[in-house]
């Protein structure tokens, strides 16, 4: 550690006499120490990218090699076809189709997703018995393996023989049509979304909410704001910077929803007419149903692409609403405000 | 699940090839069922999917005949599992000593001929000769030992029949069903008339009946496509949708809806192969009505099968063709068939006393051997399945699918499937 603290400030020192620079020799230690001041940095934070250029970087590049042609994944070889394969998939009808419940299926999961999660953190955020049970409960149903959750929820949301669709029946409503109906089979879809993500944001959420200095909510109450106000005026605010935090994950998680359209049907095709195809479950069929690897290259990269678009925007909005990542920026102007006013 | 499954065989397999010693070349052309040239230690992997029969007793008597052969079965859950699996490490190595290949993809594997032992020459007329046909590539390599076949028959409801004021007992459903898909249709309307419901399962196993029928379905040997333009597909698809919807309960097999409603009485026929009849009394067993009716609509019917493949990398190719052609040897064959149901596919099994005398209690009695002997020389069409063929078939199925829920027309999905097959 000393190294570290004095190395850098030597030539610094010696800048002024450099005509003594040649004489100066400086021994193999001291070399050795300078080289570790200047290499270990990256060497140590090596093993990342060493590992990410083979299981990342390479993966991604020689995608890009295949998805340019007709590609063979038995003999291994292929044949160049230009952009032939981008134009098949851009033309695919089915593929816009797949774009469109994806994004459905990612607007129906988010949303409701984060309002819950946000409820639950506030209602976990009061003063309840057995704090710890139920805060663990919440988290269960992230703890389950996704393909299991969607074999229950398949299951409930039979057509005929569901239990969903059996319990609307006793209470005198139709039944709804899960595996025909786009939009339904994406309620059913999201359900499974739902029912996974909730409480892993709701913790998360709470977390942040925790953090919060509770001497707001106490001045809040000696001005007389109600629970309400103060949820909306101290708690929404304070939040702020992990709720973006938590909607760019579920955005990248909606992105490359999966397990659940896969594991609706036996099948695992996405529907009849395409109603619960995602982009991924599509790329899947493409590349593992049909062997078509140089389709399925090019739909990854698409989809790579579009993930990089939306990232990008997901950036600048967050720019927008947040110029303080650190979370400080929202609470500093309020403690300002304090003070002064004190 | 799937990957796990890939995992599990994948782990296996590669533990068993580094660990079993190189043999080739040192096996002689040994005998069948004879013990190995030098007795040296062998570890022979395969790999099946659902349920050949291959119990450990039953491989136990090829390790107890040859005490230098160690053998190690893994099963996948399902066929697709296997297909991925198949087509993940063939002509790269990891696959098992014997894979087992379904009919499905076999055309598939066919593509890769060359990359298969072929079957010794001495082998060839064992089986049905669609059966060998079926695996033979151009060059008149037989790449595959067949193991099972599925000869189609009528399973249905005695109870329901009954009640539907249809004739109940086998004779008298054999000679009412005794004619064409049209005819079938018409007992259909009937028992729909009479009951209220349903008779057939799935309008798609219909149509799954109906092109197994069609020597050339979807495309043709000289890679010209016929699909779309194909007479005899738009009449399926036609008679399908006009006659086999209206009286089908579910539009495909194997969802969650229709395994549960064996619980119920939501359907009362479904075309049964030999394997289909273990599955319904899987699924429903304790309704003790179901029955067989030894026939089938417009004469006999296929459907699924596999046969057993050795890559020709392997490690132990020798070893493994021994065992392959003792495990599809026809007494194997009965013996498996005993056990699950798998009907054999070599000829000689159709004489066996086993096999004949074999009576199915689940089915009141069946003679569920003599009739898929029965059912299976009423066979007379190999469909020609190119690689692409499930690929259509698929979409084609999606189409029935599409009316059977409403969300298109007749003329609009047939349209649909039209451009997707284009789109191919």
């Amino acid at each position: 550690m000393t190294t570290t603290d004095i190395r850098p400030h030597t030539p610094v020192e010696d800048r002024p006499t450099a005509a003594d620079r040649p004489i100066r020799v400086l021994s193999f230690r001291q070399r050795l120490s300078r080289w570790d001041v200047k290499v270990s940095p990256y060497l140590y934070i090596s093993p990342f990218f060493i590992l990410f250029a083979i299981v990342g970087l390479f993966p991604i590049g020689f995608t890009a090699v295949i998805s340019f042609q007709e590609w063979d994944l038995i003999r291994n070889s292929g044949t160049f076809v230009g952009f032939d394969q981008y134009a098949w998939i851009l033309n695919d009808p089915k593929f816009w189709v797949a774009l469109r419940n994806t994004f459905s299926i990612f607007l129906l999961s988010t949303v409701p997703q984060l309002l819950l999660a946000v409820f639950i953190a506030a209602m976990l955020d009061r003063n309840i018995r057995a704090k710890t049970f139920w805060r663990m409960s919440v988290l269960l149903p992230f703890v389950m393996a996704p393909v299991a959750v969607a074999l229950i929820f398949s299951n409930m949301f039979g057509d005929v023989h569901g239990l969903v669709n059996n319990a609307l029946s006793t209470i005198g409503l139709d039944p709804i049509a899960w595996h025909k109906d786009p939009f339904w089979s994406h309620v059913a879809i999201a359900t499974m979304v739902n029912f996974r993500w909730t409480g892993y944001n709701a913790l998360i959420l709470l977390a942040a909410m925790q953090a919060v200095p509770r001497e707001y909510y106490e001045a809040a109450t000696v001005d007389g704001a109600g629970a309400f106000r103060q949820f909306v005026s101290i708690t929404l605010p304070s939040l702020r910077p992990t709720l973006i935090f938590v909607i760019i994950t579920s955005t990248i998680g909606g992105l490359q929803i999966f397990d659940e359209p896969r594991m609706f049907d036996n099948t695992g095709e996405g529907g009849p007419a395409q109603q619960w195809l995602t982009i991924t479950l599509y790329l899947y069929n493409i590349g593992w149903g049909e062997f078509n690897f140089g389709r399925a290259a090019a739909l990854a990269w698409i989809l790579f692409i579009i993930i990089v678009v939306i990232g990008l925007a997901n950036l600048l909005i967050t720019r927008r609403l947040v110029r303080d990542e650190g979370g400080r920026g929202v609470k500093m102007p309020r403690r300002a405000r304090k003070d002064t006013a004190r | 699940m799937n990957a796990r499954a890939l995992r599990r065989v994948g782990l296996i397999a590669g533990v068993a090839t580094t660990s079993a010693l190189v043999l080739a070349g040192c096996a002689g052309g040994g005998n069948q069922g004879g013990t190995g040239a030098e007795g040296e230690k062998v570890t022979l992997t395969i790999a099946t999917f659902n349920n050949f029969g291959y119990t450990d007793e039953f491989l136990q008597k090829y390790e107890d005949a040859n005490p230098n052969v160690t053998i190690v079965h893994n099963k996948a859950a399902e066929s697709g599992d296997a297909r991925k699996n198949f087509f993940q490490k063939l002509g790269k190595g990891g696959l098992a000593d014997i894979e087992a290949v379904e009919v499905d993809w076999l055309s598939e594997a066919m593509q890769y001929s060359d990359l298969l032992a072929p079957v010794p020459d001495d082998l060839k007329g064992r089986w049905l000769d669609w059966k060998e046909k079926a695996a033979t590539d151009p060059e008149g390599n037989l790449i595959g030992y067949g193991t099972d076949i599925g000869p189609q028959a009528i399973c249905y409801r005695s109870d329901l029949f009954e009640a539907a004021g249809l004739p109940s007992e086998p004779a008298e459903v054999e000679a009412l069903f005794d004619g064409d898909w049209n005819n079938y249709f018409d007992v259909a309307d009937q028992y729909r008339e009479a009951s209220g419901k349903a008779m057939i399962d799935s309008a798609n196993s219909v149509l799954q009946g109906i092109v197994n029928q069609i020597e050339y379905t979807y495309d043709k040997p000289d890679g010209s496509v016929i699909a779309t333009s194909n007479p005899e597909i738009a009449d399926a698809y036609k008679s399908v949708v006009e006659r086999a919807v209206p009286n089908s309960a579910y539009s495909a097999q194997w969802g969650d809806d229709w395994i549960a409603s064996f619980q119920g009485d939501d359907f009362a026929t479904v075309l049964c192969p030999g394997w289909m009849q273990g599955i319904i009394s899987g699924y429903a067993p304790d309704q003790k009505n179901w029955k067989i009716a030894n026939t089938f609509p417009n004469g006999g019917g296929n459907w699924g099968g596999s046969y057993l493949t050795i890559p020709a990398n392997g490690k132990n190719v020798k070893e493994a063709q021994k065992l392959a052609e003792w495990l599809s040897a026809p007494e194997q064959q009965v013996e498996a068939f005993v056990n699950v149901g798998a009907f054999p596919s070599q000829v000689d099994a159709y004489e066996n006393a086993d096999l004949q005398g074999y009576v199915n209690d689940y089915y009141n009695g069946a003679k569920t051997g003599e009739i898929g002997a029965d059912r299976a020389e009423a066979v007379t069409v190999l469909p020609f399945k190119s690689a692409n063929y499930f690929k259509y078939h698929d979409a084609l199925q999606n189409a029935v699918n599409r009316v059977f829920d409403k969300s298109e027309s007749e003329d609009a999905a047939w349209k649909t499937w039209v451009a997707e097959v284009e789109a191919f």
